[in-house]
């Protein structure tokens, strides 16, 4: 498969520079509509979830509700039950599609994710870890979680060392402590007791279940921070597409840009990850859909992180309500949703392109 | 090239060959290396039935294993060990030999039997086999993994085959990865609902040679057998599609013939071993890294070498799985990936990994 149009569709012509006092950016009209429909998509989906449940409340009482004019039951389900819940989704969608977009312009490849520098699976081990040996509270489980991720992330670079940014030895050097890291998994959830372990599978898969507004703000603050900041690397990062030595030759320090944008994605992923558990397909899906959407070239992080907070809430609402009284963890839907969407998009794609 | 003197045309050897890169460069070390590995594989056999709660000095072994005669030691070796050594066996070669054509066939080092969505489809059907009709014990659920493999094989095929050019490697690795993404949520949803479920199939997923008797083993032994049979045979084959599909086709290969062989292959053997065992990660991922970096690309050899190395590795896991722990035993999917996955990085680490 081709990752999206790496060179754009559009034509060129019809780039517009915007202009704001000192700052301007270059951009094509469809990039800007797009990127706000998708805005407007991602504020729908969020109303649509705080609406919809076993107690229904209708979208005039949940506009009162938010300017302060709604009944008392109404401002418990909304406020203190739906919102928060419906905002984590879209957090960690959001951070979870600008991330994959990054990593997948790095790699320079539709498949790019952070598993393959073995973060999702590091903080696997850890949150399970604090789940059946250390009993550790929600918070401890979600620094298990970033503190997994960041030593495993560590350990893989250091395995790899030199040898390319990127390159083969990474990926394989990420495969093989990922072998490590699943099977460890696995170790303690047999050795565990099945209450335990099924609690530890449910994290695992990925669950929004019962988030509250204390677990919200770390993940909102991380996005509203380096979700802009990557935007404004996103067009060193295209670049980069091109290839190290063009980016140097045009002025883009290529090793300074990759580490940071590493860096940076990492972050995300890992509030995301410590937020909701390792959810998977939204990285994987969300910046391909943007893409196709909008016809950009390099990594769309705006409309990538829109398209999954999107994504997350619709999941979401998905799993809370297809098998309702029961409540699947969100990780499931998505799922089922990226392996259909993706086996799709092949067939489509390689029907368009005749072979 | 230190001789002074041009030597006369007719004298002119046929140029030396480039200096082997690989660590069994001529076909006398490679039958010797294939040797050695037998070897290898003899001494695990009889230390795998030697080792456990119990252990059996080696003259004790070899004198039950001839003469049976009815005391514990014997019992022990003829209905414990040796059925459990003899599937260890079976299951590493057809690891070993799925693992290798998967890599041939996808033209990709990181190709693994999982990757054609066989494990997600075994792992599906296992879990349908418990929660729906269940199916809990090794032999029971044996008939499902079979059948989900087959199924999850024949899915990523024609998904992999839509569109004009037919299943290229590529789309073929890509398919499977979605149609694995669909399984596993498929697997977590069903897990998730009933607990009962879940307990089974954690034991099942992680991958264990342990209460595995001659039962499980026999309906095995025949589909790893025309599996392994057909993977050696296809090794020529292989080395011919290595050079590209064009390439391949204008040398006389039949293009499309090797890849269904080689899929139906991966979906015996990788079948028969994820449902004899469950899914076992690494051996086949990392035994054809092994082979290629002793005997380089000819995939006749590395077929062969993968043939002997896995089940070699997949005994002494075991093997190990039942000391370190003692008197509790380890199951041998943990082993196999705590073992191979430092090597497997060191030789990331060292050498370029041989390319296909």
């Amino acid at each position: 498969m081709n990752g999206g149009p790496l060179v754009s569709r559009l034509p060129s012509s019809a780039v517009r520079s915007v202009r704001l006092g000192p700052l301007s950016v270059r951009m094509h009209p469809r990039v800007g509509w797009t990127t706000l429909a998708l805005a407007v998509a991602a504020l729908a989906s969020l109303a649509w979830a705080v609406s919809v449940g076993d107690y229904p409340v209708p979208l005039g009482q949940v506009l009162a509700t938010l300017v302060g004019q709604g009944q008392p039951g109404t401002d418990f389900v909304v406020l203190g039950l739906r919102l928060p819940r419906a905002v984590c989704a879209l957090a960690v969608g959001a951070a979870l599609g600008a991330a994959g977009s990054v990593f997948q312009s790095i790699t320079r490849n539709p498949l790019g994710s952070p598993d393959i520098i073995g973060f999702t699976q590091g903080a696997a081990v850890g949150a399970v870890l604090q789940i059946l040996v250390f009993r550790g509270s929600s918070t401890a489980i979600a620094l298990g979680a970033v503190a997994g991720g960041l030593v495993t992330t560590a350990v893989v670079l250091l395995l790899a060392g030199r040898g390319g940014p990127l390159g083969y030895r990474l990926i394989l050097v990420g495969i093989g402590v990922n072998f490590l890291l699943v099977s460890f998994t696995w170790w303690l959830m047999i050795t565990a007791r099945l209450e335990d372990a099924a609690s530890a599978q449910v994290w695992l898969i990925g669950s929004l279940n019962g988030r509250g507004w204390s677990q919200v703000w770390p993940v909102v603050i991380a996005v509203v921070v380096l979700v802009p900041v990557l935007t404004a690397l996103s067009r060193p990062l295209a670049v980069l597409e091109m290839g190290d030595d063009v980016a140097r030759g045009v002025g883009v320090a290529a090793t300074r840009t990759r580490v940071w944008a590493i860096a940076l994605a990492v972050v995300l992923t890992g509030a995301a990850v410590a937020t909701a558990g390792p959810i998977a397909f939204v990285a994987l899906a969300a910046p391909q859909l943007a893409r196709r959407l909008t016809g950009a070239t390099g990594p769309a992080v705006l409309p990538a992180a829109l398209m999954g907070g999107f994504l997350l809430v619709v999941s979401d609402i998905a799993a809370q309500r297809v098998f309702a009284p029961t409540q699947l963890p969100v990780g499931i839907a998505t799922g089922v949703v990226g392996g259909c969407y993706l086996a799709g998009l092949l067939v489509v794609q390689w029907r368009r392109n005749r072979g | 090239m230190s001789t002074p003197a041009a030597p006369k045309p007719s004298q002119v050897a046929p140029p030396a060959p480039p200096a082997p890169r690989w660590l069994l460069g001529t076909p006398g070390l490679r039958v010797a290396g294939l040797i050695g590995a037998l070897v290898l594989v003899l001494l695990l056999v009889v230390l795998s039935i030697m080792v456990g709660s119990r252990t059996i000095a080696p003259g004790e072994v070899l004198r039950v294993l001839f003469d049976p005669d009815g005391g514990e030691s014997s019992i022990i070796v003829h209905s414990l060990r040796l059925p459990r050594t003899a599937l260890a066996v079976v299951v590493g070669i057809a690891l070993g030999l799925a693992g290798a054509v998967m890599q041939a066939l996808t033209r990709n080092p990181l190709a693994d039997p999982g990757l054609l969505g066989v494990n997600a489809g075994a792992a599906t059907a296992v879990v349908i086999g418990i929660g729906a009709f269940g199916a809990i014990t090794p032999l029971a659920s044996l008939p499902f993994a079979f059948v989900g493999a087959g199924l999850a094989a024949v899915i990523v095929y024609l998904l992999g085959s839509a569109g004009r050019s037919g299943a290229t490697p590529v789309r073929l690795a890509l398919a499977g990865t979605a149609v694995t993404a669909a399984l596993a949520a498929v697997v977590n949803a069903l897990t998730v609902l009933d607990p009962a479920t879940f307990d089974q199939y954690r034991f099942w997923a992680v991958g264990s040679l342990a209460a595995r008797g001659p039962d499980v083993l026999w309906p095995v032994l025949p589909v790893v057998v025309v599996g392994a049979l057909l993977a050696l045979a296809l090794g020529p084959a292989l080395n011919v599609l290595a050079l590209g599909d064009d390439v391949g086709r204008s040398l006389g290969a039949r293009v499309v013939r090797t890849r269904v062989l080689s899929g139906l292959v991966i979906t015996l053997l990788a079948g028969a071993a994820t449902a004899a065992v469950g899914p076992i990660s690494f051996v086949g991922l990392a035994v054809p890294h092994i082979a290629r970096a002793l005997v380089g690309p000819d995939h006749r050899w590395v077929l062969a070498h993968s043939a002997v190395l896995a089940p070699a590795l997949l005994l002494l896991s075991d093997v190990l799985g039942r000391v370190v722990v003692r008197p509790g035993e380890l199951p041998v999917g943990i082993i196999t990936a705590a073992l191979g996955a430092p090597v497997f990085i060191a030789l990331v680490r060292r050498h370029r990994v041989a390319q296909l």
